[in-house]
Protein backbone atom coordinates (compact mmCIF):
# COMPACT_ATOMS: atom_id res chain seq x y z
CA UNK A 1 0.00 0.00 0.00
CA UNK A 2 2.86 1.87 0.53
CA UNK A 3 3.60 2.57 -3.45
CA UNK A 4 -0.17 3.89 -4.13
CA UNK A 5 1.00 6.32 -7.04
CA UNK A 6 -2.39 7.46 -8.14
CA UNK A 7 -3.73 10.92 -7.52
CA UNK A 8 -4.62 11.43 -4.05
CA UNK A 9 -6.76 13.93 -2.30
CA UNK A 10 -4.80 16.77 -0.22
CA UNK A 11 -7.76 18.06 2.35
CA UNK A 12 -7.84 21.16 4.00
CA UNK A 13 -9.26 22.07 6.99
CA UNK A 14 -12.97 22.25 5.24
CA UNK A 15 -12.70 18.59 4.30
CA UNK A 16 -11.01 16.93 6.51
CA UNK A 17 -13.63 15.78 8.56
CA UNK A 18 -15.33 14.15 5.12
CA UNK A 19 -12.09 12.14 5.06
CA UNK A 20 -11.73 11.45 8.44
CA UNK A 21 -15.35 9.77 8.44
CA UNK A 22 -13.89 7.94 5.41
CA UNK A 23 -10.97 6.43 7.68
CA UNK A 24 -13.32 4.94 9.70
CA UNK A 25 -15.26 3.29 7.15
CA UNK A 26 -18.79 6.21 7.86
CA UNK A 27 -20.02 8.34 5.09
CA UNK A 28 -20.18 11.79 6.37
CA UNK A 29 -21.83 15.02 4.12
CA UNK A 30 -22.83 18.33 5.25
CA UNK A 31 -26.18 19.62 5.70
CA UNK A 32 -26.99 23.05 6.38
CA UNK A 33 -29.41 24.19 10.04
CA UNK A 34 -30.54 26.74 7.97
CA UNK A 35 -31.96 25.61 4.76
CA UNK A 36 -31.69 21.80 5.72
CA UNK A 37 -30.02 21.70 2.25
CA UNK A 38 -27.50 18.45 2.27
CA UNK A 39 -24.29 19.67 0.95
CA UNK A 40 -21.27 17.53 -1.05
CA UNK A 41 -18.44 18.73 -1.84
CA UNK A 42 -17.50 19.94 1.69
CA UNK A 43 -18.11 23.87 1.91
CA UNK A 44 -17.98 26.97 4.38
CA UNK A 45 -21.50 28.02 3.58
CA UNK A 46 -24.43 26.62 1.98
CA UNK A 47 -24.73 26.50 -2.20
CA UNK A 48 -28.47 27.01 -1.54
CA UNK A 49 -29.09 29.82 0.88
CA UNK A 50 -25.29 30.49 1.74
CA UNK A 51 -25.16 30.36 5.63
CA UNK A 52 -22.03 29.99 7.32
CA UNK A 53 -23.96 27.14 9.64
CA UNK A 54 -23.34 23.96 8.03
CA UNK A 55 -23.10 20.88 10.43
CA UNK A 56 -21.29 17.03 9.66
CA UNK A 57 -23.79 14.17 9.71
CA UNK A 58 -23.85 10.64 9.13
CA UNK A 59 -25.45 9.65 5.82
CA UNK A 60 -26.69 6.17 4.82
CA UNK A 61 -23.83 5.70 2.13
CA UNK A 62 -26.63 4.28 -0.24
CA UNK A 63 -27.82 5.89 -3.58
CA UNK A 64 -27.96 5.25 -7.68
CA UNK A 65 -25.76 5.25 -10.13
CA UNK A 66 -26.64 8.81 -11.67
CA UNK A 67 -23.85 7.82 -14.95
CA UNK A 68 -20.76 6.26 -15.88
CA UNK A 69 -18.47 5.69 -18.21
CA UNK A 70 -16.03 2.21 -18.25
CA UNK A 71 -12.40 3.82 -19.18
CA UNK A 72 -11.05 1.53 -21.83
CA UNK A 73 -7.59 4.01 -22.00
CA UNK A 74 -5.84 5.19 -18.75
CA UNK A 75 -7.42 8.64 -17.94
CA UNK A 76 -4.58 9.36 -16.21
CA UNK A 77 -0.94 7.61 -16.35
CA UNK A 78 -1.07 5.70 -13.13
CA UNK A 79 -4.48 4.51 -13.72
CA UNK A 80 -3.10 2.11 -16.80
CA UNK A 81 -3.02 -1.09 -14.60
CA UNK A 82 -6.61 -0.57 -13.91
CA UNK A 83 -8.07 -0.65 -17.36
CA UNK A 84 -10.74 -1.35 -17.40
CA UNK A 85 -12.28 0.68 -14.75
CA UNK A 86 -15.54 2.82 -14.22
CA UNK A 87 -15.89 6.22 -12.90
CA UNK A 88 -19.12 7.06 -12.21
CA UNK A 89 -20.96 9.93 -10.49
CA UNK A 90 -23.54 8.47 -7.77
CA UNK A 91 -26.77 10.37 -6.47
CA UNK A 92 -26.74 9.54 -2.90
CA UNK A 93 -30.27 9.17 -1.26
CA UNK A 94 -30.23 12.48 0.92
CA UNK A 95 -29.55 13.95 -2.92
CA UNK A 96 -26.43 15.31 -3.76
CA UNK A 97 -24.13 13.93 -6.76
CA UNK A 98 -20.25 12.62 -5.82
CA UNK A 99 -17.67 11.00 -7.75
CA UNK A 100 -16.36 7.73 -7.35
CA UNK A 101 -15.72 4.14 -9.10
CA UNK A 102 -18.06 1.65 -9.12
CA UNK A 103 -16.09 -1.42 -7.93
CA UNK A 104 -17.26 -5.43 -6.94
CA UNK A 105 -18.86 -5.02 -10.25
CA UNK A 106 -17.97 -6.63 -13.87
CA UNK A 107 -18.19 -3.17 -16.48
CA UNK A 108 -20.36 -4.93 -18.75
CA UNK A 109 -22.97 -5.13 -15.93
CA UNK A 110 -23.26 -2.03 -14.60
CA UNK A 111 -26.62 -0.13 -15.37
CA UNK A 112 -27.62 3.57 -14.97
CA UNK A 113 -30.26 3.46 -12.39
CA UNK A 114 -28.42 0.59 -9.99
CA UNK A 115 -29.03 1.06 -6.11
CA UNK A 116 -25.15 1.46 -4.93
CA UNK A 117 -23.64 1.07 -1.74
CA UNK A 118 -20.39 2.94 -0.01
CA UNK A 119 -17.74 0.71 -0.28
CA UNK A 120 -14.60 2.36 1.26
CA UNK A 121 -10.68 1.59 0.05
CA UNK A 122 -8.03 1.97 2.54
CA UNK A 123 -4.92 3.55 -0.23
CA UNK A 124 -2.49 3.96 2.01
CA UNK A 125 -2.09 4.18 5.85
CA UNK A 126 -3.46 8.03 5.77
CA UNK A 127 -5.96 7.90 3.20
CA UNK A 128 -9.23 5.56 2.35
CA UNK A 129 -11.13 6.58 -0.54
CA UNK A 130 -14.72 6.33 -1.30
CA UNK A 131 -15.92 3.90 -3.83
CA UNK A 132 -19.51 2.27 -4.45
CA UNK A 133 -20.45 -1.06 -5.19
CA UNK A 134 -23.51 -2.32 -6.32
CA UNK A 135 -25.98 -2.89 -3.30
CA UNK B 1 -29.23 49.65 -24.25
CA UNK B 2 -28.68 46.56 -26.54
CA UNK B 3 -24.55 45.68 -28.31
CA UNK B 4 -27.27 44.09 -31.19
CA UNK B 5 -25.68 45.52 -34.06
CA UNK B 6 -22.95 47.74 -32.81
CA UNK B 7 -20.42 46.00 -33.74
CA UNK B 8 -18.86 43.82 -36.46
CA UNK B 9 -16.35 41.07 -37.06
CA UNK B 10 -14.12 43.31 -39.73
CA UNK B 11 -11.50 40.69 -40.07
CA UNK B 12 -9.19 37.33 -39.51
CA UNK B 13 -6.67 35.13 -39.46
CA UNK B 14 -5.86 31.40 -38.34
CA UNK B 15 -3.16 29.42 -38.24
CA UNK B 16 -3.34 25.85 -39.88
CA UNK B 17 -3.61 23.58 -36.84
CA UNK B 18 0.12 21.30 -36.78
CA UNK B 19 0.23 17.86 -35.10
CA UNK B 20 3.41 18.78 -33.65
CA UNK B 21 4.43 21.44 -30.89
CA UNK B 22 5.94 23.19 -33.25
CA UNK B 23 9.16 25.21 -33.60
CA UNK B 24 7.05 28.46 -32.24
CA UNK B 25 6.21 29.84 -28.78
CA UNK B 26 2.45 31.00 -28.03
CA UNK B 27 3.48 34.55 -28.43
CA UNK B 28 4.71 34.19 -31.56
CA UNK B 29 1.86 32.31 -32.88
CA UNK B 30 -0.15 35.54 -31.40
CA UNK B 31 2.09 38.06 -32.93
CA UNK B 32 1.95 36.22 -36.12
CA UNK B 33 -1.71 36.38 -35.90
CA UNK B 34 -2.08 39.59 -34.92
CA UNK B 35 -0.33 41.03 -37.99
CA UNK B 36 -2.42 39.14 -40.55
CA UNK B 37 -5.81 39.62 -39.14
CA UNK B 38 -5.08 43.85 -38.56
CA UNK B 39 -4.05 43.33 -42.14
CA UNK B 40 -6.88 41.47 -43.32
CA UNK B 41 -8.96 44.37 -41.50
CA UNK B 42 -7.24 46.61 -43.91
CA UNK B 43 -6.07 48.47 -40.70
CA UNK B 44 -2.81 49.16 -38.89
CA UNK B 45 -1.16 48.09 -35.48
CA UNK B 46 -1.43 51.61 -33.94
CA UNK B 47 -5.80 51.53 -35.07
CA UNK B 48 -5.68 48.79 -32.17
CA UNK B 49 -6.49 50.34 -29.21
CA UNK B 50 -8.40 47.17 -27.37
CA UNK B 51 -7.04 43.74 -26.55
CA UNK B 52 -8.14 40.56 -25.64
CA UNK B 53 -6.82 37.55 -25.00
CA UNK B 54 -6.86 34.17 -23.61
CA UNK B 55 -4.32 32.05 -21.70
CA UNK B 56 -2.11 29.57 -23.67
CA UNK B 57 -1.95 25.78 -21.83
CA UNK B 58 2.00 26.01 -22.40
CA UNK B 59 2.91 30.00 -21.83
CA UNK B 60 0.60 30.08 -18.59
CA UNK B 61 1.10 32.81 -16.45
CA UNK B 62 -0.43 35.74 -14.32
CA UNK B 63 -0.99 39.25 -15.96
CA UNK B 64 -0.89 37.58 -19.54
CA UNK B 65 -2.90 40.35 -21.05
CA UNK B 66 -0.09 42.79 -20.28
CA UNK B 67 2.53 40.05 -21.78
CA UNK B 68 0.63 40.22 -24.80
CA UNK B 69 0.26 44.12 -25.33
CA UNK B 70 4.02 43.91 -24.28
CA UNK B 71 5.16 41.49 -27.06
CA UNK B 72 3.24 43.28 -29.73
CA UNK B 73 3.98 46.74 -28.33
CA UNK B 74 0.37 48.07 -28.46
CA UNK B 75 -1.16 50.46 -26.34
CA UNK B 76 -4.52 49.67 -25.48
CA UNK B 77 -7.20 51.58 -23.57
CA UNK B 78 -9.51 48.28 -22.53
CA UNK B 79 -7.70 45.14 -22.52
CA UNK B 80 -8.33 41.57 -20.75
CA UNK B 81 -7.92 38.37 -20.65
CA UNK B 82 -11.09 36.54 -21.41
CA UNK B 83 -11.23 32.95 -19.35
CA UNK B 84 -13.62 30.90 -20.22
CA UNK B 85 -12.55 27.65 -21.16
CA UNK B 86 -13.32 27.11 -25.21
CA UNK B 87 -16.12 29.32 -24.91
CA UNK B 88 -13.38 32.04 -24.09
CA UNK B 89 -12.99 33.25 -28.38
CA UNK B 90 -17.32 33.55 -28.46
CA UNK B 91 -16.95 35.82 -25.33
CA UNK B 92 -14.34 38.26 -26.77
CA UNK B 93 -16.73 38.77 -29.10
CA UNK B 94 -19.69 40.45 -27.11
CA UNK B 95 -17.24 41.88 -24.38
CA UNK B 96 -15.57 43.68 -27.48
CA UNK B 97 -19.29 45.04 -28.67
CA UNK B 98 -19.59 46.14 -25.34
CA UNK B 99 -16.45 48.04 -24.80
CA UNK B 100 -16.88 49.80 -27.90
CA UNK B 101 -20.46 50.58 -27.13
CA UNK B 102 -19.48 51.75 -23.75
CA UNK B 103 -16.56 53.73 -25.34
CA UNK B 104 -13.76 52.58 -23.79
CA UNK B 105 -11.74 51.74 -26.75
CA UNK B 106 -12.75 51.48 -30.93
CA UNK B 107 -10.70 48.51 -32.36
CA UNK B 108 -10.26 45.35 -30.22
CA UNK B 109 -7.91 42.74 -31.57
CA UNK B 110 -8.83 39.09 -30.06
CA UNK B 111 -6.17 36.69 -30.30
CA UNK B 112 -5.04 33.35 -29.18
CA UNK B 113 -2.16 31.40 -29.58
CA UNK B 114 -0.71 27.70 -28.33
CA UNK B 115 1.11 24.88 -28.89
CA UNK B 116 0.42 21.48 -28.00
CA UNK B 117 0.21 21.09 -24.56
CA UNK B 118 2.26 18.51 -22.73
CA UNK B 119 1.25 17.49 -19.50
CA UNK B 120 3.96 19.00 -16.89
CA UNK B 121 2.97 22.47 -18.58
CA UNK B 122 -1.04 22.08 -17.37
CA UNK B 123 -2.43 24.74 -15.41
CA UNK B 124 -3.61 23.41 -11.76
CA UNK B 125 -6.81 22.58 -11.94
CA UNK B 126 -9.36 23.86 -9.13
CA UNK B 127 -8.53 22.43 -5.83
CA UNK B 128 -12.47 20.91 -5.09
CA UNK B 129 -11.71 18.72 -8.51
CA UNK B 130 -8.17 18.05 -7.59
CA UNK B 131 -9.45 16.96 -4.18
CA UNK B 132 -13.26 15.31 -5.07
CA UNK B 133 -12.69 14.21 -8.62
CA UNK B 134 -8.79 13.34 -9.70
CA UNK B 135 -8.79 10.15 -7.02
CA UNK B 136 -11.13 8.50 -8.72
CA UNK B 137 -9.92 9.37 -12.48
CA UNK B 138 -12.42 11.96 -13.16
CA UNK B 139 -9.36 13.76 -14.77
CA UNK B 140 -9.59 16.24 -18.18
CA UNK B 141 -12.51 16.31 -20.57
CA UNK B 142 -12.65 12.74 -21.93
CA UNK B 143 -14.42 11.27 -18.99
CA UNK B 144 -16.77 14.23 -17.84
CA UNK B 145 -18.49 13.93 -21.64
CA UNK B 146 -18.45 10.56 -21.64
CA UNK B 147 -20.21 10.68 -18.74
CA UNK B 148 -22.94 13.03 -20.50
CA UNK B 149 -22.88 10.90 -23.36
CA UNK B 150 -23.81 7.77 -21.64
CA UNK B 151 -26.64 9.32 -19.52
CA UNK B 152 -28.07 10.86 -22.79
CA UNK B 153 -28.22 7.43 -24.27
CA UNK B 154 -29.74 5.90 -21.45
CA UNK B 155 -32.51 9.13 -21.24
CA UNK B 156 -32.83 9.62 -24.83
CA UNK B 157 -31.89 6.18 -26.42
CA UNK B 158 -29.32 8.12 -28.16
CA UNK B 159 -27.41 5.52 -30.70
CA UNK B 160 -23.65 4.92 -30.91
CA UNK B 161 -24.12 5.78 -34.91
CA UNK B 162 -26.06 8.89 -34.25
CA UNK B 163 -23.12 10.26 -32.55
CA UNK B 164 -20.40 8.75 -34.71
CA UNK B 165 -22.42 10.42 -37.96
CA UNK B 166 -21.73 14.07 -36.12
CA UNK B 167 -17.94 13.31 -37.04
CA UNK B 168 -18.57 11.68 -40.31
CA UNK B 169 -20.31 14.63 -41.99
CA UNK B 170 -18.05 16.93 -40.72
CA UNK B 171 -14.99 15.10 -41.95
CA UNK B 172 -17.01 15.51 -45.40
CA UNK B 173 -16.48 19.48 -44.67
CA UNK B 174 -13.01 19.05 -43.52
CA UNK B 175 -11.83 17.33 -46.72
CA UNK B 176 -12.92 21.36 -48.58
CA UNK B 177 -10.68 22.74 -45.87
CA UNK B 178 -6.96 23.04 -46.88
CA UNK B 179 -6.18 23.67 -43.34
CA UNK B 180 -7.98 20.93 -41.56
CA UNK B 181 -5.45 19.17 -39.49
CA UNK B 182 -7.69 15.81 -40.73
CA UNK B 183 -8.78 16.66 -43.94
CA UNK B 184 -7.50 14.39 -46.38
CA UNK B 185 -9.75 11.39 -45.85
CA UNK B 186 -13.37 10.96 -45.44
CA UNK B 187 -14.46 8.42 -42.85
CA UNK B 188 -17.49 6.43 -42.17
CA UNK B 189 -19.88 5.34 -39.55
CA UNK B 190 -18.02 1.75 -39.37
CA UNK B 191 -14.94 4.02 -39.18
CA UNK B 192 -15.92 5.76 -35.82
CA UNK B 193 -17.38 2.99 -34.32
CA UNK B 194 -14.30 0.79 -35.47
CA UNK B 195 -11.55 3.26 -33.63
CA UNK B 196 -10.58 2.44 -30.07
CA UNK B 197 -12.67 2.64 -27.16
CA UNK B 198 -11.13 5.43 -25.11
CA UNK B 199 -13.91 5.96 -22.73
CA UNK B 200 -17.07 4.14 -23.24
CA UNK B 201 -19.29 5.35 -25.60
CA UNK B 202 -16.35 8.05 -27.00
CA UNK B 203 -14.19 6.51 -29.26
CA UNK B 204 -11.06 7.65 -30.68
CA UNK B 205 -12.18 9.38 -33.85
CA UNK B 206 -15.48 11.07 -31.34
CA UNK B 207 -12.55 13.11 -29.01
CA UNK B 208 -10.54 16.24 -30.18
CA UNK B 209 -7.07 16.16 -31.22
CA UNK B 210 -4.97 18.59 -29.21
CA UNK B 211 -2.36 20.75 -31.79
CA UNK B 212 -0.30 23.74 -31.90
CA UNK B 213 -1.93 26.68 -33.82
CA UNK B 214 -3.82 29.79 -33.31
CA UNK B 215 -6.20 32.67 -34.72
CA UNK B 216 -7.30 36.24 -34.59
CA UNK B 217 -10.36 38.50 -34.85
CA UNK B 218 -10.64 41.95 -35.11
CA UNK B 219 -13.75 43.65 -33.83
CA UNK B 220 -15.03 47.07 -34.36
CA UNK B 221 -18.02 49.14 -34.62
CA UNK B 222 -20.53 48.71 -37.12
CA UNK B 223 -19.93 51.62 -39.00
CA UNK B 224 -15.68 51.43 -38.83
CA UNK B 225 -16.45 48.07 -40.27
CA UNK B 226 -17.81 49.17 -43.56
CA UNK B 227 -14.58 51.17 -44.53
CA UNK B 228 -12.49 47.97 -44.38
CA UNK B 229 -12.36 45.45 -47.18
CA UNK B 230 -14.80 42.65 -46.20
CA UNK B 231 -18.31 42.56 -45.65
CA UNK B 232 -18.65 43.84 -41.97
CA UNK B 233 -20.02 40.52 -39.70
CA UNK B 234 -22.60 42.13 -37.43
CA UNK B 235 -22.99 40.81 -33.73
CA UNK B 236 -27.04 40.50 -33.67
CA UNK B 237 -26.79 38.64 -30.29
CA UNK B 238 -24.91 37.13 -27.45
CA UNK B 239 -26.03 34.85 -24.82
CA UNK B 240 -23.49 33.47 -22.03
CA UNK B 241 -24.84 30.84 -18.98
CA UNK B 242 -22.42 29.34 -16.15
CA UNK B 243 -22.94 27.61 -12.71
CA UNK B 244 -20.53 23.99 -12.60
CA UNK B 245 -17.27 23.52 -12.47
CA UNK B 246 -17.11 19.73 -11.82
CA UNK B 247 -19.60 17.96 -14.29
CA UNK B 248 -20.64 16.07 -11.45
CA UNK B 249 -22.27 19.07 -9.72
CA UNK B 250 -24.09 19.84 -12.88
CA UNK B 251 -27.51 20.28 -12.74
CA UNK B 252 -28.13 17.96 -15.07
CA UNK B 253 -25.77 15.44 -17.50
CA UNK B 254 -27.90 16.29 -20.49
CA UNK B 255 -30.00 19.82 -20.71
CA UNK B 256 -27.20 22.36 -20.84
CA UNK B 257 -26.12 25.49 -20.10
CA UNK B 258 -26.22 26.07 -23.94
CA UNK B 259 -30.35 26.59 -23.51
CA UNK B 260 -30.47 29.81 -21.73
CA UNK B 261 -27.18 31.35 -23.86
CA UNK B 262 -28.56 30.03 -26.60
CA UNK B 263 -32.20 31.78 -26.04
CA UNK B 264 -30.70 35.32 -24.84
CA UNK B 265 -28.88 35.27 -28.23
CA UNK B 266 -31.28 34.52 -30.24
CA UNK B 267 -33.89 36.51 -28.50
CA UNK B 268 -31.22 40.17 -28.69
CA UNK B 269 -30.89 39.51 -32.35
CA UNK B 270 -35.31 39.00 -32.86
CA UNK B 271 -34.48 35.73 -34.74
CA UNK B 272 -35.00 31.81 -34.21
CA UNK B 273 -32.96 28.51 -34.91
CA UNK B 274 -34.81 28.34 -37.69
CA UNK B 275 -33.78 31.27 -39.31
CA UNK B 276 -30.14 30.17 -39.39
CA UNK B 277 -28.36 29.39 -42.21
CA UNK B 278 -25.63 27.35 -40.66
CA UNK B 279 -24.32 26.56 -37.16
CA UNK B 280 -20.90 26.51 -35.79
CA UNK B 281 -21.46 24.44 -32.20
CA UNK B 282 -17.86 23.80 -30.30
CA UNK B 283 -17.43 20.28 -30.83
CA UNK B 284 -14.69 18.94 -28.50
CA UNK B 285 -17.04 15.60 -28.60
CA UNK B 286 -19.67 14.32 -30.95
CA UNK B 287 -22.08 14.34 -27.71
CA UNK B 288 -21.66 17.47 -27.37
CA UNK B 289 -22.62 18.87 -31.02
CA UNK B 290 -25.74 16.89 -30.39
CA UNK B 291 -26.58 17.98 -26.89
CA UNK B 292 -26.08 21.77 -28.26
CA UNK B 293 -28.44 21.63 -31.08
CA UNK B 294 -30.90 19.91 -28.88
CA UNK B 295 -30.78 22.83 -26.44
CA UNK B 296 -30.35 25.72 -28.86
CA UNK B 297 -33.36 25.00 -29.92
CA UNK B 298 -32.38 23.26 -33.73
CA UNK B 299 -34.70 20.53 -32.49
CA UNK B 300 -36.63 19.17 -29.60
CA UNK B 301 -34.57 17.97 -25.91
CA UNK B 302 -33.76 14.59 -26.65
CA UNK B 303 -34.20 15.03 -30.47
CA UNK B 304 -30.54 15.13 -30.88
CA UNK B 305 -29.53 11.86 -31.97
CA UNK B 306 -32.37 11.74 -34.48
CA UNK B 307 -31.63 15.12 -35.98
CA UNK B 308 -27.95 14.40 -36.99
CA UNK B 309 -28.60 11.06 -38.50
CA UNK B 310 -31.94 12.73 -40.88
CA UNK B 311 -29.68 15.81 -41.81
CA UNK B 312 -26.79 16.35 -44.13
CA UNK B 313 -24.19 18.40 -41.44
CA UNK B 314 -21.86 18.93 -44.29
CA UNK B 315 -21.14 22.56 -46.16
CA UNK B 316 -23.34 21.33 -48.92
CA UNK B 317 -25.96 19.87 -46.77
CA UNK B 318 -29.53 21.00 -45.44
CA UNK B 319 -28.01 21.18 -42.00
CA UNK B 320 -24.34 23.24 -43.00
CA UNK B 321 -22.83 22.44 -39.24
CA UNK B 322 -19.02 23.09 -38.47
CA UNK B 323 -18.20 23.99 -41.95
CA UNK B 324 -14.62 23.91 -41.40
CA UNK B 325 -14.79 20.34 -40.06
CA UNK B 326 -15.26 21.42 -36.55
CA UNK B 327 -12.46 20.76 -34.15
CA UNK B 328 -13.03 17.01 -34.79
CA UNK B 329 -11.28 17.32 -38.01
CA UNK B 330 -9.72 20.64 -37.86
CA UNK B 331 -7.78 19.85 -34.56
CA UNK B 332 -8.00 21.35 -30.93
CA UNK B 333 -5.33 24.27 -30.87
CA UNK B 334 -5.78 25.32 -27.05
CA UNK B 335 -8.49 28.02 -27.20
CA UNK B 336 -7.40 28.52 -30.85
CA UNK B 337 -9.90 25.76 -30.87
CA UNK B 338 -12.78 27.37 -29.81
CA UNK B 339 -11.94 30.54 -31.83
CA UNK B 340 -12.26 28.28 -34.94
CA UNK B 341 -15.88 28.33 -34.69
CA UNK B 342 -15.92 32.26 -34.94
CA UNK B 343 -13.73 32.11 -37.26
CA UNK B 344 -15.43 30.00 -39.53
CA UNK B 345 -18.73 31.61 -39.09
CA UNK B 346 -17.45 34.82 -40.37
CA UNK B 347 -15.63 33.49 -43.13
CA UNK B 348 -19.22 32.08 -44.74
CA UNK B 349 -20.35 35.21 -43.66
CA UNK B 350 -17.88 37.47 -45.83
CA UNK B 351 -18.41 35.31 -48.52
CA UNK B 352 -14.75 33.34 -48.04
CA UNK B 353 -15.71 29.63 -47.61
CA UNK B 354 -14.17 28.93 -51.13
CA UNK B 355 -14.69 25.26 -51.62
CA UNK B 356 -16.81 24.89 -48.79
CA UNK B 357 -18.88 28.04 -48.69
CA UNK B 358 -22.61 27.52 -47.37
CA UNK B 359 -24.74 29.18 -50.66
CA UNK B 360 -26.12 32.56 -49.59
CA UNK B 361 -25.28 32.28 -46.21
CA UNK B 362 -26.18 35.70 -44.26
CA UNK B 363 -27.04 34.75 -40.81
CA UNK B 364 -25.52 31.91 -38.37
CA UNK B 365 -24.91 30.71 -34.56
CA UNK B 366 -21.89 30.29 -33.49
CA UNK B 367 -21.41 27.95 -29.97
CA UNK B 368 -18.48 28.69 -27.88
CA UNK B 369 -18.38 25.99 -24.72
CA UNK B 370 -15.59 25.35 -22.23
CA UNK B 371 -14.72 23.17 -19.37
CA UNK B 372 -17.46 20.07 -19.08
CA UNK B 373 -20.08 21.92 -20.27
CA UNK B 374 -19.24 24.71 -17.85
CA UNK B 375 -19.15 27.69 -20.02
CA UNK B 376 -21.82 28.24 -22.77
CA UNK B 377 -21.09 31.39 -25.14
CA UNK B 378 -23.41 31.62 -27.85
CA UNK B 379 -23.64 34.27 -30.88
CA UNK B 380 -25.95 35.03 -33.67
CA UNK B 381 -23.96 36.69 -36.57
CA UNK B 382 -24.92 38.40 -39.47
CA UNK B 383 -24.37 40.58 -43.02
Amino acid sequence: MGDYNKPLPHPNEISQPFWDAAKRHELQIQRCNACGTHIFYPREACSECLAADLIWIPVSGKGKLYSYTIAQAPTHPAFADDVPYVIAIVELEEGPHITTNLVGCQPDQVTIGMPVVASFEDVNAEMTLVKFRPE
Amino acid sequence: MSIKGKAAISGFAEMPPQKGAGNITPLGIIANMAREAIADAGLEKSDIDGLLTGWALSDYSVLWPSVVADYLQIRPTYFNQVELGGASAAGMVWRAAAAIEAGMCNTVLCVVGDRRARARQMPPFPSIEAEFDAPYGLIAANPGYALIAQRHKYEYDTTAEQMAKVAVDQRKSACQNPSALFGNKEIDIDDVLNSRMIVDPLHLLEIVSPCTGGGAFIVTSTERAKDGPHRPVVLLGAGEAGGHSSITHARSLTTSLVKPAAEAAFHMAGVTPQDMDFVQPYDCYTITVIVTLEDAGFCEKGEGGRFVEDHDLSYAGDFPCNTHGGQLSFGQPGLAGGMSHVIEGARQLMGRGEGRQVKDASIGYVNGNGGIMAEQCSLVLGV
